[in-house]
């Protein structure tokens, strides 16, 4: 419950950040809300060498109106997710998700962006992010660019960021009116999901993707692609865990996840469809 | 004014000091000049459950930056050291020989900073033989392994060695209709309070004091004294705020017992305090019992005989946990009930796990799930109502002290009450009426209804009784000494009624001392839900005498007759009867009383027995029959516990006890993996209880006042738990039972559902 030894650095800019990590290499981490990297420091499963911290790079902090999409800076905090007029009217399943997320003391510390580059497949956002077809933006030392949430999710807490690049904003699409559900399946409030889904539906057009069911945020596309081609939401529901290989833990065996997603998932399109 | 403050909605006093400023903890003592240039104290502990020590190298840790020194058990040259009610089981406070559970403390590490000891404990390097791991009970029972060698198996206590009889088989079911077997689990939970362990101790002129988070100063004077091999007057154990204990705070650990030696062995003072991991490992656990039940009765609701063989989990130490099941589960196997025919033995068992102490109820909520989930195996088996099958079997309304036929005799009991009043609270038939609504519709979500009537002992712990000293100062206020210790009640309040009940004393001119052995040399701490009926009567009568000495002293000064001098209590001021005008004050009294050593009195006040409160709870489930997860809509709870001295305490106890009681039925449970190691050892993993998933708690009131005290009062701290626990357990079940489901064991987890209800496991 002590961390480890550690630097820490404290960066003005996102330049300014890159520049520091770049020295240090894999030894350094940005350090945002640290609802996630704290834990792991605390436990002694991280020990990073070095910590950036870039809570106060405050120009990452926003949530723009961009035309067809919404654009989010990385350094935005969950409860300003949850309570943003702009998101609630054009991306109401990302604030929605967001007030799901821990308590709300964890959602005044946590960030978006570090949620998304922390990479946890339990975690609410990531797989929120990838059903509504965001497109993240990373910024390294050669300048920025863009990576499809799709292809952004490598394995169990990595990503496509390279060690010196750093996730700046999230762009999201408007939803255009779509339905949308989240179904968080957990414990207690606080939790984690033990299953979650995320998804909109608007006419044959559908978003599904999973929490905790595998080592990455899993976009459900049989799923989505069953609805697109006229399936019942039932028949659609049954297909949840066809890109799925959750595990097995303390809270749920691989078997009961696969079951829960394909109910979850049944309740998110028919909610979806309303 | 006038009239009674007892029985009054008072506002808590202390709570003005926690809401604002917070408490003073131990780890807030940074102004004590004793401690000033204290060291810390880091614990290198086991992380293997069970293993031979084939060497210890401190060495790399002890050259880490800040690190004074370093200790193992042989450097101190420790020795093992027998448990008390078995000598067979030894250990040393710090590991030596053998590890027998992950977090077993072996080297302490003195440090400048925290930090750095936390730094160098990784830096230990223990070689181990490791020895198969015995997490599971009933494994460790029949296993050729034994945790203890010399012990010569792992069951080291057993109530047929200490000349119970043992039970007989189903030959004691002869004769009834009706027999239902069951394997019911009482898992093991983690106390957790929200302050974790720490002490602090310091050297003074020979004399060794130690600030401890503790629920009795005094018992943890005495165990530190002897491991350190002082006298008790030696030792002076100061307590500060306490947050939170559960009966895990009790006794002295062996981290807290070696401070003294550490300290001595550095020269300077020493602070140590566990991080929640730790304190999730080392902290004692609680329950821990598999319980063998056979019920046995008429087709027309009789229950005719039962019988239980309790398996009593004790970790990896002989501590409380251990005597738990023989001197409190099995002395209230009857519950509520007048069951002609009872057998109960009960076997103790050592396991790689963290030992089990007191925990809210120790031993007591154990008896009441027993009893409570055989009564509900029963009524499922005869197709009868769980209240109406309740009802028939309650010991009818008694005055004069009930004795059952396991031998435990109940001061008073008035149970079909206290049924009723839930039953109608709840409004049962309405309830029952919608569930029969969801059943024929099919309804995903399934309405459960879970009904326990319960009693259990409070104030049955050694010593029958509590000291109190009341000292009147010059200016007029009263200092009350306790022997009881609060960690969260509101002794503050309730002691400060008292007080000014009987002298006048405004409540905020009431003062009260506690946990500290210099001022308060004897007492029994709080535990067992005994402080108002022991240390709160003690108060009551002890104001009352100061009150006759103030009369004495106002008599001399007023040249009156003592039987004529009377105590004006709205203006805290004594007079002869017919002249207010004359009077005198406490503090001119108490500045009278000087000459003669000061207005004060110190009593003993000793009670003839244990309490029995009892009550009846009404949870009501909403069960999810396509994921399994368990909403628990409405906890109905009727706990009495006598005359009741402050609603706003009482409903607090209440509210707590349930929390903790519904968590262990859906929610809590310490894990271990095959090989031992704890992997609920964190407040994520362990799933603590929240507000948002309690529903509002209906409290019903219930007045039955005993006579075994001359306030009438009965414990509540651990009645909340004790009923609340069956019933929501047995909601999730009647939820389901339409399905065929008859038994979950708890935490009623939604996996757990979901396989009962689809048969798998």
């Amino acid at each position: 419950m002590i961390p480890a030894p550690f630097d820490y650095k404290r960066a003005g800019s996102a330049a300014e950040a890159i520049s520091i990590v770049s020295q240090y290499g894999d030894d350094a981490k940005f350090l945002a809300g640290g609802h996630s990297l704290l834990p792991l420091m605390k436990l002694r499963l991280a020990q990073p060498a070095v910590l950036v911290d870039i809570a106060r790079v405050n120009d990452l902090s926003y949530i723009r109106d961009a035309g067809d999409h919404i654009a989010i800076g990385a350094l935005t905090r969950h409860t300003e997710l949850e309570h943003s007029s702009l998101l609630q009217q054009h991306v109401p399943l990302l604030s929605h998700a967001a007030s799901h997320v821990g308590d709300p003391q964890v959602r005044h510390r946590g960030t978006l962006g570090g949620s998304i580059a922390h990479a946890d497949p339990a975690s609410d956002l990531p797989a929120t992010t990838l059903a509504l077809g965001a497109t993240y933006v990373a910024q390294g030392p050669n300048g920025t660019r863009e990576i499809a949430a799709t292809d952004f999710y490598k394995g169990f807490l990595e990503s496509a960021l390279a060690a010196d690049e750093m996730l700046t904003e999230v762009r999201v699409p408007k939803m255009d009116g779509a339905g949308w559900s989240f179904q968080k399946f957990n414990r207690r409030a606080q939790d984690w999901a033990i299953v979650g889904v995320a998804a909109w539906r608007k006419g044959s057009n559908a978003g599904v993707a999973l929490v905790n069911m595998g080592s990455t945020p899993v976009l459900a596309t049989s799923v989505n692609n069953a609805i697109s081609q006229g399936s019942s939401v039932e028949d659609a529901a049954r297909l949840a865990s066809n890109e799925a290989e959750p595990q097995d833990d303390m809270n749920a065996s691989a078997d009961y996840r696969r079951h829960l997603a394909s109910v979850l998932v049944r309740r998110a399109l028919e909610q979806s469809s309303c | 004014m006038g009239g009674s403050i007892l029985g009054n909605r008072v506002l808590r006093k202390e709570d003005p000091k926690f809401l604002t400023v917070g408490g003073k903890y131990v780890d807030d003592l940074l102004d004590e000049s004793l401690l000033t240039g204290a060291l810390h104290v880091t614990y290198a502990r086991s992380t293997v459950a069970h293993g031979k020590i084939l060497s210890i190298d401190t060495s790399d840790a002890a050259s880490m930056p800040g690190i004074v020194a370093v200790f193992t058990g042989a450097n101190l040259g420790l020795t093992p050291q027998p448990a008390t009610f078995n000598p067979m089981v030894a250990r040393s406070a710090l590991a030596m020989d053998k590890v027998r559970y992950v977090g077993e403390p072996i080297v302490a590490i003195i440090s400048e900073t925290r930090e750095q000891g936390e730094d160098a404990a990784e830096m230990v390097i223990v070689d181990y033989d490791i020895l198969e791991a015995l997490t599971d009970l009933e494994q460790a029972l029949t296993s050729s392994t034994h945790i203890y060698e010399s012990c010569g198996s792992n069951a080291v206590f057993d109530t047929t060695a200490l000349g119970m009889p043992d039970n007989t088989g189903d030959a004691f079911f002869e004769g009834c209709e009706v027999v239902v077997k069951q394997r019911v689990l009482n898992q093991r939970v983690a106390p957790c309070p929200l302050e974790v362990r720490g002490a602090a101790v310091a050297w003074v002129d020979g004399r060794l004091y130690q600030w401890l988070s503790t629920q009795h100063a005094q018992g943890a004077r005495d165990s530190i004294a002897a491991a350190n091999g002082l006298d008790a007057s030696q030792v002076r154990v100061i307590t500060p705020d306490v947050g939170g204990g559960f009966g895990a705070k009790i006794g002295s650990y062996p981290e807290e017992q070696l401070l003294g030696r550490l300290s001595k062995e550095v020269g300077m003072p020493l602070r140590w305090r566990e991080t929640r991991s730790e304190s999730m490992m080392a902290l004692g656990h609680g329950r821990a019992q598999v319980q063998y039940l056979t019920i046995g009765g008429t087709r027309d609701g009789h229950v005719t005989a039962y019988q239980m063989h309790v398996l009593q989990d004790c970790g990896a130490w002989f501590d409380m946990g251990a005597i738990l099941a023989p001197f409190m589960t099995r002395p209230m196997s009857s519950g509520v009930y007048a069951i002609p025919k009872i057998e109960c033995r009960t076997t103790s068992v050592i396991t790689n796990t963290t030992p089990v102490v007191a925990y809210r109820g120790a031993g007591r909520p154990e008896a009441t799930a027993a009893i409570e989930r055989a009564m509900d195996l029963f009524a499922a088996e005869i197709g009868m109502d769980a209240a109406e099958v309740r009802r028939k079997n309650l010991i009818p309304k008694f005055d004069e002290p009930h004795t059952t036929v396991i031998g435990q005799t109940y001061d008073v009991g008035d149970y079909e009450v206290a049924l009723d009043k839930a039953l109608n609270a709840a409004n049962y038939e309405e309830l029952r009426a919608e569930q029969a609504r969801r059943r024929s519709s099919g309804d995903v979500k399934q309405l459960g209804i879970g009904v326990s009537v319960y009693v259990e002992i409070t104030g049955g712990v050694p010593p029958m009784g509590e000291t109190a000293k009341i000292e009147i100062t010059d200016d007029g206020r009263a200092i009350v000494y306790t022997g009881t210790s609060p960690h969260g009640q509101g002794h503050a309040t309730a002691w400060s009624m008292l007080t000014s009940e009987q002298t006048g004393i405004p409540m905020e001119n009431v003062e009260l001392v506690w946990g500290d052995t210099d001022l308060v040399p004897s007492g029994g701490g709080t535990m067992g839900s005994r402080s108002l009926q022991q240390g709160g009567v003690a108060v009551f009568k002890v104001a009352g005498q100061v009150v006759d000495k103030a009369k004495a002293i106002a008599a001399r000064l007023l040249e009156a007759n003592e039987e004529d001098i009377v105590l004006d209590r709205d203006r805290g001021a004594f007079h002869v009867a017919g002249t207010p005008a004359v009077a005198k004050t406490w503090a001119e009294l108490a500045v009278a009383a000087k000459a003669d050593g000061g207005l004060k009195h110190e009593e003993m006040h000793s009670v003839a027995s244990a309490t029995f409160p009892f009550g009846a709870h009404v949870s009501v489930v909403e069960v999810d029959t396509e994921t399994g997860k368990v909403s628990l809509i409405k906890q109905i709870a009727c706990d009495d516990a006598g005359k009741v001295l402050n609603p706003l305490l009482l409903d607090g106890q209440i509210h707590g006890g349930v929390a903790q009681g519904a968590a262990q039925a859906l929610l809590e449970e310490v894990r271990y993996d095959a090989d031992g190691n704890p992997v609920t050892s964190n407040l994520a993993d362990y799933a603590f209880i929240s507000a948002a998933e309690m529903p509002d708690i209906q409290v019903v009131h219930m007045e039955t006042p005993t006579f075994v005290n001359p306030l009438g009062v009965k414990g509540i701290g651990e009645s909340g738990t004790i009923g609340s626990t069956p019933a929501v357990q047995s909601a999730v079940i009647d939820a389901l039972s339409h399905l065929g489901v008859r038994h979950i064991d708890m935490p009623c987890t939604p996996m757990r559902v979901w396989e009962a209800l689809h048969g798998r496991k």
